[in-house]
């Protein structure tokens, strides 16, 4: 018993000094001082999903460090970064928020990229109240396209709603024509979570409007046992499948599907199922395989040509496999710094060459506009799509194109497919309003002013 | 900042000098009333956003919710592994609740959402009176896989949300708005110090004698003339009606917005993995347990953050966290096999013993 005691009070002193050094807050310096940007990573290195996290934030970092070294930073203005790890979980998501959410040394948070469909979704309400812009590409809530609702979220490039209608055009493509849609049975398979049923309103409006078949089959998280569904989608014989797949989900999709017979060619990857990581473990039967993405694979754009020079080559890289070097994860970690750097830069542009807070980042972002110029002094023509956000669109895209995997590496198949806005944007902008509602908010007017 | 981590257990501790000496229970008001004074008045005003949301909030919530497991694992001896289940039962009522109905008060549609989630409990609850152990536990599963099957699937309890998640509406006390952090670590921290506190009762109460007689040999209870099937489900719906409200919490006063995926089976093992570390049976397990679980991985993080920042790959030294987790529970329960809450007891009588020197 005494020894217990003793070993008691030793943890109870240890736990104490422990407690002092993890919390014991650091004052900030005053935010003039800062002379460096931060802008904080919620990474997911390990758990289910690192995988895809791995090149995804070797992409922005490498990035990150090549504006450092080669061109002094954004204006003159360096950027620090540090990294707490999500697992993609809800829970540690909102914990690193609270951690990050005050900036560091000074210097405050432009832009704060979830890099989670939950955690974004779970910010939603805190990040406004605290006014740090929430950046996600190609998912977040879809509502958020209408930013006089949602100020702080930007579903950049391709909201689901999109994704799914840009998959549909495509289909109506290869098949000769929207009006050949017609009878055609098109089954989704989804990740059975808020972000898997994402699709679910926009198909069903697209299957009303050109009379093809929506048929929706849930595979559970994380969807490593897909016989069943492979099984009943076999009874159906649809003529396409679109996969809303996510991690290992993606892999066994395609494995199952080759085991049971269906054509790999009929399947078409949402923009999480699009990755070398999502086909390489199928193996040989993945030939074939489409997907829709916004970020193409390759390493010869001009832009790979400066980041061998000044960060890969020095040894700079955080890649630790160089193989995924211009991987398509890799490029998208490369398109989520460039518009971040961009906001950035466009907010520098009226408040002035210095550390950018939350509401001058929410500013950048809702005046952002990448052009096709801008993107070629990038080298990033072709790579990255042109943008443009404001205050009443904040997804300023939804364009994607189609890639096959042949065997080796992805292969552009399609030009950029657009989606049916026109069609699609009052049902969000009715879920935007009835938000509102809900939850009392006044929206601004198009302009991004209050009334 | 170290005061409020040893002010909460201090609130639930109380009970358990209060059976001591008139003098002892005089110490123990007067030290109750000093810990509600930091804890209602001085947290919120010192406490910053980090504290209160990322670390007192769902400290509070999972407190609660491995009372309500405790209450019906630990003092019924009915194993469980739908904590899950109920605490989504009571989120997705309480959602529709508020949605539905209004006018009702913030308060009352707490209590509502946790009476459903008790009623589904008792339902739960019903195989225990022919089945016990790990075929029970296994009953109990099929809840917590059905329960958030359902609301995932069914678009109502959502109100048809494009992704079945929910979100608080407006929370809101007699006009008072609670949306700021102080304001729902308020509602919380009430919530959990009221339930505590009836539990505290309720476990010394009949009631609590039958539940007691049940966990230890329900067969010998029986003869004795224990009432056991009502002795069982009491406990099932005790249980679920804590763990709904802790759902309830979990939803809107934590996260925001949650779907039936916030509610898994990981979930349910948390809580269990709580009392059994806290101790079963013991109400202040459960506080020191969810201590234990959800600060723990957060401190290991800060302190190797702050003394190898940088250092070593992210990835690595998140894998590491986990290792050394993994070995501190070992040990402790090596140690302490009848979880902290046996160890703290254990402290406190050596502190009162009158040989020492």
């Amino acid at each position: 018993m005494k020894f217990s005691l003793k070993s008691l009070w030793r943890s109870a002193a240890l736990a104490v000094v422990g407690v002092g050094l993890a919390f014991g807050t650091v004052a900030p310096a005053a935010a003039e001082d800062a002379k460096v940007q931060y802008i904080p990573l919620l990474t997911y290195r390990v758990g289910a999903y690192a995988s895809s996290g791995i090149p995804i934030w070797a992409g922005i970092i490498d990035y990150f460090t090549y504006l450092n070294k080669a061109e002094g930073g954004i204006n003159g203005v360096k950027l620090v970064w540090d990294e707490c790890e999500t697992e993609w979980g809800v829970e540690k998501g909102l914990e690193c928020y609270e951690r990050v959410k005050h900036g560091k040394d000074g210097s405050p948070v432009p832009i704060l990229w979830p890099h989670s469909d939950p955690i974004a979704k779970a910010l939603l309400e805190k990040a406004t109240a605290d006014k740090i812009p929430l950046l996600t590409l190609n998912y977040g809530p879809t509502e958020s396209v209408d930013g006089r609702v949602f100020p702080y979220s930007f579903p950049v490039v391709l909201s689901f709603y999109s994704e799914a209608s840009t998959a549909i055009n495509y289909i109506a493509q290869v098949s000769g024509g929207k009006d050949k849609l017609k009878g055609l049975k098109i089954v989704t398979l989804y990740h059975d979570s808020p972000y898997g049923k994402e699709t679910q309103t926009p198909l069903a409006l697209l299957a009303k409007t050109y009379g093809f078949e929506d048929i929706q089959i849930p595979v559970p998280h994380p969807g490593n046992d897909q016989t069943a569904e492979w099984a009943r989608i076999r009874q159906i014989k649809p003529d396409w499948v679109f996969l809303r797949g996510w991690g290992v989900m993606t892999p066994v999709a395609i494995k199952t599907a080759a085991k049971v017979g269906f054509p790999v060619n009929h399947i078409i990857g949402g923009i999480w199922s699009s990755s070398e990581e999502d086909v390489r473990p199928a193996g040989a039967v993945g030939k074939g395989y489409l997907a829709i993405t916004t970020y193409p694979a390759g390493s010869n754009f001009p832009l790979d040509e400066k980041l061998k020079k000044y960060v890969i080559d020095k040894g700079l890289s955080n890649l630790k496999d160089p193989k995924s070097f211009g991987s398509v994860y890799y490029n998208s970690g490369l398109v989520d710094a460039i518009i971040l750097t961009e906001a950035i830069r466009t907010a520098q542009g009226k408040f002035g060459n210095r550390p950018i807070n939350g509401e001058e980042g929410q500013w950048g972002l809702e005046h952002l506009d990448i052009t096709e110029k801008r993107l070629a002094e990038i080298g990033a023509v072709g790579l990255a799509p042109t943008l443009k956000l404001s205050p009443s669109d904040h997804e300023g895209g939804g364009i994607a194109r189609v890639i096959q995997w042949d065997g080796e590496k992805w292969n552009t198949v399609s030009d950029w497919i657009p989606a049916d806005t026109d069609l699609l944007r009052p049902v969000i902008l009715e879920k935007a309003a009835a938000y509102a509602k809900e939850k009392g908010i006044t929206p601004r007017n198009a302009d991004g002013t209050t009334n | 900042m170290s005061s409020i981590e040893t002010g909460s257990p201090a609130v639930a501790a109380a009970p358990a000098f209060a059976s001591g000496s008139p003098n002892a229970r005089g110490l123990a008001l007067a030290l109750g009333g000093l810990a509600a004074l930091v804890l209602f008045v001085g947290v919120p005003l010192v406490g910053d956003d980090y504290w209160l949301n990322a670390i007192l909030i769902p400290f509070l919530v999972m407190t609660l919710a491995s009372i309500g497991l405790n209450l019906l694992m630990g003092y019924a001896g009915q194993a469980s592994l739908g904590t899950g289940a109920f605490m989504a039962t009571g989120a997705y009522a309480t959602y529709n609740l508020l949605l539905r109905l209004p006018d009702l008060p913030l308060p009352v549609s707490l209590v509502l959402g946790g009476l459903l989630s008790g009623l589904v409990g008792v339902v739960v609850g019903l195989p225990s009176l022919r089945i016990k152990g790990f075929y029970l536990l296994a009953t109990t599963l099929a809840a917590q896989f059905l329960l958030t099957w359902i609301f995932n699937q069914y678009g109502w309890f959502s109100n048809y949300s494009s992704s079945s998640s929910i979100s608080a509406p407006r929370l809101e006390i007699a006009g008072h708005d609670l949306s700021s952090p102080a304001g729902r670590y308020l509602l919380t921290l009430t919530s959990v110090v009221v339930i505590a506190t009836i539990a505290a009762k309720l476990v010394r109460s009949e009631t609590g004698r039958t539940w007691m007689a049940i966990r230890d040999m329900d067969t010998a209870a029986a003869v004795i003339g224990v009432p056991v099937a009502r002795g069982k489900l009491s406990a099932f719906f005790v249980g679920g009606f804590v763990c709904g409200i802790a759902g309830a919490l979990w939803a809107f006063a934590y996260l925001g917005t949650v779907d039936a995926g916030s509610f898994n089976l990981d979930r349910s093992f948390q809580v269990m993995f709580i009392i059994i570390i806290g101790g079963l049976g013991s109400l202040v397990g459960s506080v020191i347990g969810a201590a234990f679980i959800v600060l723990l991985p957060i401190l290991i993080d800060r302190v190797a953050g702050g003394l190898l920042g940088g250092a070593i790959d992210a990835g690595q030294l998140e894998n590491f966290q986990k290792v050394l987790f993994g070995a501190l529970i070992i040990w402790f329960l090596i140690k302490e096999p009848r979880g902290l809450a046996e160890l703290l007891a254990r402290a406190v009588r050596w502190l009162r013993s009158p040989a020492r020197s």
